[in-house]
């Protein structure tokens, strides 16, 4: 504790920067997002409009706002010194390496999985009516010894 | 930034933290990274299980309930909720943190009181959401859902599902039984002897940081 100002000078510092303004605008924000989100994959449900790849690049991108609005504000990192939002967002970039690498990697398998086993594309394309108790039509690899119920 | 911190400040030289935050403090965000890695792990095998196969069940189709409203089509209508309840649970989660800056006692109590009384709904939410699906007979190992091109599904959506929003209900459960703890320390005064409520804020951390995760877990299986 010796190692940081918490004492009543420190104090007055803090209860200036905690003016609960920009919490609630904060909260605006991220609720605003959401409503976006909503409202177009309402939209998309009914008339199909936006393409599909086209709405989910705008919802990761919308994701990422919320998520900087959290980190930033609720957590407080913005006001924190660069040093600690250096440990943090740095380490944190390996998430861009992350995702491409085995996003693209299941990608791939599925394209070499579709050229060399067309018996597993003929399956995926089949239309099977859909099921009316649930129960005893599942697909085949569900079906485990064992297993509860 | 707005700390006060004078120019030149040598913040390397000793004595001081060079974050110019507690250690207690400084720990927990780096718990935070360490998880914030796991659920990543998660997800993205998730992504990665999802890009590799040709078909996968619309989530319009299977999260289409609300508690109530018998077989009505209604997507997407009760997971907002749920995410209404979690951000604003957020929202008094910082209060509180405000509230002890400021040294306020009563008001913490107040605003912790708020966010347990979150977490707790949305963990029904959750309960509901489990059971109603466990109705239809989905759980891990079996999935009754039809993929969104009618040919039949593996068990891979559900046993993701099941998996990550579990994972994600045991950190808002570990959160609420935080919280609760938090509170019962700041009704016996020991923040208040302290001086400072660094405490609060450490949760605080946590409590936000499960509100974080809530928004991917969002955005991956109910959106995309």
């Amino acid at each position: 504790m010796s190692n940081v100002d918490t004492s009543a000078h420190g104090h007055d510092n803090a209860h200036a920067q905690f003016d609960t303004k920009p919490i609630w605008r904060t909260f605006w924000i991220l609720l605003g997002i959401t409503m976006v989100e909503l409202i177009l994959a309402t939209i998309h449900l009914k008339t199909g409009f936006p393409n599909k790849y086209v709405l989910n690049g705008v919802y990761l991108i919308l994701t990422c706002a919320k998520a900087f609005y959290i980190i930033a504000e609720f957590m407080h990192l913005r006001h924190e010194i660069k040093n600690l939002i250096m440990t943090i967002a740095v380490p944190a970039l390996l998430f861009v390496w992350f995702v491409i690498a085995f996003v693209s990697d299941g990608n791939s398998y599925r394209e070499l999985r579709n050229r060399y086993d067309k018996y597993q594309l003929e399956q995926s394309n089949k239309v099977v009516p859909p099921a009316e108790g649930g129960e005893h039509e599942e697909a085949p690899a569900a079906k485990k010894p064992g297993s509860p119920e | 930034m707005a700390q006060a911190i004078p120019a030149g400040q040598k913040w390397w030289s000793g004595g001081k933290s060079p974050f110019n935050v507690e250690y207690g403090k400084l720990m927990m965000w780096y718990f935070l990274m360490s998880d914030a890695f796991t659920f990543g792990a998660f997800l993205i095998s998730y992504g990665t299980i999802r890009f590799s196969s040709n078909g996968w069940p619309d989530p319009n189709e299977v999260f289409k309930a609300f508690p109530l409203m018998g077989s009505t089509n209604l997507p997407l209508v009760f997971v907002s909720l749920m995410t209404f309840i979690l951000i604003m649970s957020s929202v008094t989660m910082v209060l509180a943190v405000a509230a002890g800056h400021a040294g306020d006692q009563k008001k913490v109590t107040f605003y912790m009181i708020l966010t347990i009384i979150g977490g707790l709904m949305f963990l029904g939410c959750q309960a509901w959401e489990w059971t109603h699906l466990h109705n239809e007979h989905a759980w891990w190992g079996k999935n009754p859902f039809r993929n969104a091109n009618g040919s039949v599904a593996s068990t891979n959506f559900t046993n993701f599902f099941f998996t990550i929003t579990g994972f994600h209900g045991f950190h808002v459960f570990s959160g609420v039984v935080i919280n609760i703890i938090m509170l019962i320390k700041n009704l016996r005064g020991d923040f208040a002897r302290r001086g400072h409520y660094l405490m609060i804020e450490k949760a605080g951390l946590y409590w936000h940081f499960v509100d974080l995760v809530w928004v991917f877990v969002f955005t991956c299986f109910y959106l995309l």
